[in-house]
């Protein structure tokens, strides 16, 4: 049976939905094991063992952190052929696709990125050209690795769960020699809100709410969703770059996608066409959002949103 | 120094952009300079500008790998201010993926460091095309030299580089020594356009066309022969189109509640 593994970094004090899906998809492919980095919590164990996990690999190095990439590579690939591996998923996040990437190279592995179905013989389903295509492609070599987007399949635990073994993985000396060095850290202060790759529901506003998120928040809050923004609204500084959806920032894929005053450039849209259902508020009946809206308002988003949000609030009592 | 930037000639994404034929390669024949290789060659020409650019024996190479049109690349990368361009095109580089792309361009890098090794090669976050964001790691890994990726700020000091990367967790200050590999985001400066000087100037200068033979790569190891990824299938997903649209009497707030409590989203 073929081994996965599931590559986790720093999985904190409860395992993240994205890495839940990782082992429910790595389940269908054959059997189940997952390499970390950073600390084991018992809880994090627990979990793993529910989701079928039968070994986890740790390196014997704990400073992985202390550089960028190209250690955590090394790692991955000494556990990859310590497991003997022949898939590797890792989530899609842009650290993990650069270790995709250099680990596709020291295996001569091909790497295929932002997939969102896996098939059991290993054909990945992916979305490209700013979701204007569905492709299918496969790894040609004797090992694949795949990096999965988030909300890419509902996570199952296992039938029955396992006491997975912890084995230590030499991290090879060499592997922090040409490595970039991390040499301070700034957390970024926690908004409470769902993240915005992962969330079921994103509420974005863009050029019309005139440095004014205020409405944005209080929709996206009332709705339990994460806040989104348009290029012009990060660049005009009114709301984090990380909140960037489109061309160069952020592809979501939710459930629900609500655009405020954005006028939907093709750049936006890339980011966005994928959603399930899209609802546009926007002054400007001319505005090439509502040419993809599900459901599409033409007026004041001042007016709108807070109308919107106190019926929510009503409705729910 | 001598800096070696990647452009590379994208379709256009302000169009609908299409697959084709064998293999499912996109369709290049509206295509332009990737948007995020202009960060890089900005950063670039930042770089040796402030150690006395051409003058004190500095220099920028554009490098494109590409089918012919993508001289288009290397061409308006002099226009901005690069100083010689380097063209690597070879029909057996065609459907090359990540892998192999890397492949070819670490080959080439080396072919032009053989009298002076670059000390610093740019790159863009990732092409508008493929969007994958491999290439630079993979080249990095091939060249054995540190990674600086999502750069948003970037400072050299002698041998040493300083860097911002801003992920979503953390803010991360990131530290290498030259020589090494960079990609920076669209938040690490404003490029420059050209202006007619900068065209008129570029008449001027050089551009290599580099063939496989040139950088010493067997074509088994290129295209799609020598990818590690094949793509079966392509799709064109259906066009979206527009739903219900209402105009405000007042009360589309309720009217959007509606809407979401119908679609079973509240």
């Amino acid at each position: 049976m073929a081994k996965v593994l599931v590559f986790i970094d720093n999985p904190g004090q409860a395992l993240k939905k994205a890495s839940l899906e990782l082992l429910t998809i790595a389940r269908s492919l054959g059997e189940p094991a997952v390499a970390l980095n950073g600390d084991l919590h018992d809880d994090v164990a627990a979990t793993l063992g529910a989701y079928g996990a039968q070994t986890l690999y740790r390196p014997s190095a704990a400073d992985l952190d202390d550089y960028l990439v190209g250690p955590k590579a090394s790692y991955l690939a000494a556990a990859v052929q310590t497991a003997d591996a022949t898939v590797v998923l890792t989530e899609n996040s842009a650290e993990a696709k650069e270790i995709a990437a250099r680990l596709g190279i020291k295996l001569g592995a091909g790497v295929i990125t932002d997939v969102v179905a896996v098939d059991p013989d290993g054909t990945a389903h992916k979305s490209v050209l700013a979701g204007s295509y569905i492709t299918t492609a496969k790894a040609t070599t004797p090992v694949a690795v795949l990096t999965v987007k988030a909300n890419s399949i509902t996570p199952e635990p296992a039938v029955t769960g396992t006491a997975p073994a912890t084995v230590t993985v030499e991290v090879p000396e060499t592997a922090t020699a040409a490595s970039a060095r991390i040499t301070a850290r700034n957390e970024k202060a926690a908004s409470g809100r769902p993240d915005l790759a992962e969330a079921r529901i994103v509420v974005a506003g863009g050029r019309g709410v005139d440095g004014n998120f205020g409405p944005v928040e209080d929709l996206a809050d009332a709705l339990g969703a994460a806040i989104g923004a348009s290029r012009a609204a990060t660049d005009a500084g009114w709301i984090g770059h990380d909140a960037q959806i489109g061309q160069t920032g952020k592809t979501v894929s939710p459930q629900l996608y609500i655009s405020a005053g954005i006028s939907g450039a093709i750049q936006q849209k890339a980011g966005m066409q994928t959603a399930t259902v899209i609802v546009a508020v926007n002054k400007d009946s001319e505005s090439p959002i509502f040419e993809i809206a599900d459901f599409g308002i033409v007026g004041d988003l001042f007016q709108v949103l807070p109308q919107a949000t106190e019926e929510i609030k009503k409705r729910r009592g | 120094m001598k800096i070696i930037v990647l452009v590379k000639h994208v379709p256009d994404a302000q169009f609908d952009r299409h697959l084709t034929g064998e293999g499912n390669t996109t369709d290049r024949s509206e295509s332009i300079l990737s948007e995020l290789d202009e960060y890089a060659l900005e950063a670039a020409l930042q770089l040796i500008e402030a150690r006395g650019g051409e003058a004190a024996g500095n220099k920028v190479i554009a490098l494109s790998m590409g089918p012919a049109g993508a001289v288009n690349a290397v061409k308006k990368s002099l226009q901005i201010g690069a100083s010689e361009g380097v063209h690597l095109s070879d029909d057996a580089l065609a459907g090359s993926d990540a892998a192999a792309t890397s492949l070819a361009l670490a080959a080439a890098i080396r072919h032009l460091g053989a009298d002076t090794p670059a000390d610093l090669i740019l790159t863009g976050m990732a092409s508008t095309d493929g969007e994958t964001s491999l290439v630079p790691a993979q080249l990095a890994e091939r060249l054995d030299l540190p990674q600086v990726t999502f750069a948003s700020s970037l400072e050299l000091d002698g041998a040493t580089l300083t860097a911002r990367r801003d992920g979503d967790a953390h803010a991360d200050t990131v530290e290498a020594t030259l020589p090494a590999l960079v990609s920076v985001t669209d938040q690490i400066n404003d490029p420059r356009y050209p202006n007619f000087k900068g065209i008129m100037a570029a008449k001027k200068k050089t551009i290599t066309t580099l063939s496989l033979a040139d950088i010493g790569v067997d074509p088994a190891h290129v295209g799609r022969s020598g990818s590690w990824t094949a793509v079966e299938s392509a799709e064109a997903r259906p066009a979206r189109t527009a739903g219900t649209i209402i105009t405000d009497e007042g009360d589309a707030g309720i009217k959007l509640v509606e809407f979401l409590a119908a679609q079973k989203l509240l």
